[in-house]
């Protein structure tokens, strides 16, 4: 008995195995747990699209509000806004003024003018689209994230996926109405408006259709907690929620939730001018697109703070002022696909797996043993030091274990053995044609090699393609297999080969075949 | 203990016609299932929503079906029992974009009145999720098929890897017509089921074409029927022997696995059959009709070995400097 580099190698790995795999296994403290799959332990798995069309047109109505601002201040008369899908062509009282704000549009970066007798066309150019939708999506990225953040969750995950999907994966969440509130505080646009109402045809509002509201530049708009309650309000508003640095919730006198809000020192000031020269008037707070409240100005109001009275729960005014304070989403976004495992079906998900992993690991190992003696004895040994190293990385590398994935580790074990069996059945080859223990045992590993090569590499490369191509658990399963593959190839060619040499002198000495490769007894032998 | 006398050469390919009408038959039996049946496509292929509801008693089906029936959105669904009779699913074609209020949460509503219940899983796949999972995957199979095609041809010949593409493309096509003959849920598992088939089926047969190989390069036998019936007999015990493991676990995870693993365990369970049927009767057989000749191949093979000593003389040369 003497010790060999390939038993080394395997004593190794046993150790890199049992240590790295013993947190997931014994459920120790510290040390890194196997992560598992959403459809195992139970959660929220998300893929988003964002409409980015939409952060197009957002983009064009700022535009047009900038413009009117600098119209504003040079005493510029605009007649109309008509606005389209990607573009707004802004037409002037006076045509001398035109020339004047087609030089201040052009240094927006981004924007394509036309000008057209009195009339202004703006749009994007295509880079400008492009890179508004890219920004709109990676945008969303992380507001989501941010959002999720302050949700309370333990590890929220927010991809980023393809041009313009958000994949997004909530561990922990335990029931539906927890569940709910998670969607609607992703979904939540949380675009803050200040608008004017339009007091010369407020009167109006309930007879008034949408086309019509627009000829004027104006909007109607519903009340959020009664919709049979609209506003006409002017279309472009006086300021937006960008121009927000703080939120949070407050009570009014009647113990009633609140929410706070503060602007920047240039909202304030946008605030302050146009409360200045609108008293008498009523602004209108909006919330992605629903007036929360239109209190009527009575003076100035400087110093830059507001607040939105509704009726909602203090947990619902939390949600929103996590929204708010997380910044608005610059376009909408809708699900694509959306799966939600309770925690109990999860558990029932990992108790048949396991149930499938130990029985069909017993019949094997059982099997083995019968079959070939010692030599199985050795093959099962391999394969749970095999089953060790593949837990021990899945931990090491932070991979998620899915039910694919576990799948792919109870399928691992039935070809696992085969290498073994295709050594031992060269091994066995060998003794029958008379060649002593220690060839028999080189040659058959030599041989077996070659093949056990061949095909593992083969079904590698159908794991990396797999593991390019899958999604989500499919890529699990590839992981779990190639892991699986590398390891068996290091237990089964280099670990038992050193347990072999190991024992050699042994075997050589006694001859009992039938012990050592369960090998039927013959006469002569 | 063994199985299997090893120095008798069995004759597998002199019963080859009879394999041959089996194979015919079964893939074409399979085509025409596949073709006029298909599949019952999963949603992660049609897109839809699946809602899987536990109640704490026997779930009342029927009042289910009566409320659900009311909801546009579940104007087609099949609501049927899902491993126990306390478990029902429900399935329908209909997907929501919104996410504030979703079709789980519409169920959950629907559902009030019809008992103690708890919903345990909700799955839902919008419409062009489906189509891109659809283009995914066939690219993954042909991109495989592709690599294993220039694997096997590298290691070996063309006319092997030919053969061995054929095998494949026969087990899996059968394998899926007894998916679709017994109407088991096609989805995202079955997929990786039908890769995996894919894997099991070209290791089994590079087994086989190993032990080919070899006795092509050490005998001297030139019948190339003699060289596969004694390459297959070798490698009998061995096939036979990890079939059975392979299809012991597999077995488990059927019985085990619950309702959820079915559209993966089932087409594993008929695919280890199928392949390791086909590695010993199809596989092998198949090469010898791609007309591979045993001399031509020596031959080549004597001339890799002249060519290689050849240039390791001419490098020998260079480096002592003669050239």
């Amino acid at each position: 008995m003497k010790l060999n580099f390939r038993l080394i190698i395997l004593a190794f790995a046993t150790v890199f195995g049992l240590i790295f795999s013993a947190p997931s296994l014994l459920q120790l403290e510290s040390g890194k747990k196997v992560t598992l799959g959403l459809d195992l332990q139970g959660g929220l798995h998300m893929l988003l699209g964002v409409k980015t069309e939409e952060a197009i047109t957002s983009r064009i109505k700022s535009i047009s509000a900038s413009v009117k601002n600098f119209s504003d201040k040079k005493d510029i008369l605009i007649e109309s806004f008509s606005f389209s899908e990607d573009s707004v062509t802004i037409t002037f009282l006076d045509k001398d003024d035109v020339k004047n704000v087609k030089d201040y549009i052009s240094e927006i970066k981004g924007s394509v003018v036309v000008v057209e007798d009195t009339k202004i066309s703006i749009s994007l150019t295509p880079e400008e689209v492009l890179a508004t939708g890219e920004q709109a999506v990676s945008q969303a990225v992380e507001t989501i994230r941010n959002r999720l953040d302050q949700f309370g969750l333990s590890e929220p995950s927010v991809t980023r996926q393809g041009k313009d999907k958000i994949l997004v994966e909530l561990a922990g969440i335990k029931t539906v109405e927890e569940e709910q509130r998670a969607r609607e505080l992703i979904s939540r646009a949380a675009k803050l408006q200040l608008m004017a109402v339009d007091e010369d045809r407020a009167g109006r509002v309930y007879t008034m259709s949408d086309s019509e509201a627009a000829t004027y530049g104006d909007v109607i708009l519903e009340d959020t907690t009664n919709p049979q309650i609209k506003y006409l309000v002017r279309e472009i508003p006086i300021l937006d929620g960008g121009m927000l640095t703080d939120a949070h919730v407050g009570f009014d006198q009647n113990n009633r939730p609140l929410i706070n809000f503060t602007l920047n020192a240039e909202g304030a000031e946008i605030f302050g001018d146009f409360t200045a020269a609108s008293v008498g008037k009523r602004l209108a707070v909006v919330l992605d697109g629903k007036v929360y409240s239109a209190p009527n100005i009575n003076e100035r109001i400087g110093g830059g703070s507001g607040q939105i009275s509704g009726s909602y729960t203090v947990t619902e005014a939390k949600d929103l002022v996590i929204a708010l304070r997380s910044g608005s989403l610059l376009a909408p976004i809708y699900v694509m696909e959306k799966r939600s495992v309770g925690p109990s079906l999860g558990a029932d998900s990992i108790r048949a797996a396991l149930l499938a992993l130990v029985s069909g690991f017993g019949l094997v190992i059982l099997f083995m043993m019968f079959y070939y003696g010692l030599a199985g004895v050795i093959a099962n040994l391999a394969v749970v030091i095999n089953l060790f190293i593949i837990l021990g990385t899945i931990s090491l590398l932070g991979a998620t274990l899915t039910l694919p994935g576990m799948a792919g580790i109870v399928l691992h074990i039935g070809l696992a053995v085969d290498s073994n069996i295709i050594i031992n059945e060269r091994i066995r080859e060998g003794l029958r044609a008379g060649v002593p223990a220690s060839r028999a045992i080189s040659e058959g590993y030599k041989k077996a090699m070659r093949a056990i090569l061949d095909s593992n590499i083969t079904q590698l490369l159908a794991c990396t393609i797999l593991y390019v191509y899958g999604t989500g658990a499919i890529k699990g399963f590839a992981v779990t297999l190639s892991l699986g593959l590398l390891a068996s190839m290091l237990t089964a060619i280099v670990g038992t080969y050193g347990i072999y040499q190991f024992f050699m002198g042994r075997i050589e000495k006694n001859k009992n075949y039938t012990l050592w490769f369960g090998m039927s007894r013959r006469k002569g032998v | 203990m063994e199985l299997f006398k090893e120095d008798k050469v069995y004759n597998f390919l002199g019963k080859g016609k009879i394999f041959f009408i089996a194979s015919f038959v079964l893939f074409f039996i399979s085509i025409a299932l596949i073709a006029v049946k298909g599949f019952s496509f999963g949603i992660d292929f049609t897109g839809g929503t699946v809602v899987q509801v536990k109640y704490t008693q026997d779930a009342p089906i029927d009042k289910v079906r009566e409320s659900l029936k009311k909801s546009e959105l579940f104007k087609h669904a099949t609501v049927s029992e899902f491993g126990s009779s306390q478990e029902i699913v429900i399935k329908t074609p209909s997907s929501t974009a919104e996410l504030s209020n979703d079709i789980g949460d519409t169920t959950k509503e629907i559902l009030k009145g019809t008992g103690d219940f708890e919903i345990r899983r909700v799955d839902m796949v919008g419409p062009k999720v489906g189509d891109e999972l659809r283009v995914k995957g066939l690219t993954a199979f042909l991109l495989t098929l592709l690599a294993i095609m220039a694997t096997v041809t590298f290691r070996y010949e063309w006319r092997f890897a030919l053969a061995a593409i054929i095998a494949i493309v026969h087990d899996i096509v059968i394998t899926f017509g007894f998916v679709s003959y017994f109407e088991v849920d096609f989805n995202i598992e079955s997929v990786a089921a039908l890769l995996m088939i894919l894997g099991y089926s070209i290791h089994d047969t590079i087994i086989v074409y190993d032990r080919v190989r070899e006795n092509i390069e050490e005998s001297k036998e030139t019948d190339f029927v003699h060289v596969i019936n004694e390459a297959v007999s070798r490698t009998q015990s061995r096939t036979t022997l990890t079939s059975l493991t392979v299809f012991f676990v597999v077995l488990t995870l059927f019985l085990f696995g619950g309702d959820i693993m079915l559209g993966f365990s089932f087409p594993m369970l008929v695919g280890v059959v199928i392949g390791t049927y086909s590695s010993i009767f199809v596989a092998a057989q198949l090469v010898v009709w791609t007309g591979f000749s045993v001399t031509d191949y020596r031959q080549k093979l004597a001339e890799k070995i002249k060519s290689r000593a050849e240039r390791e003389k001419m490098r020998a040369q260079f480096e002592s400097g003669i050239i």
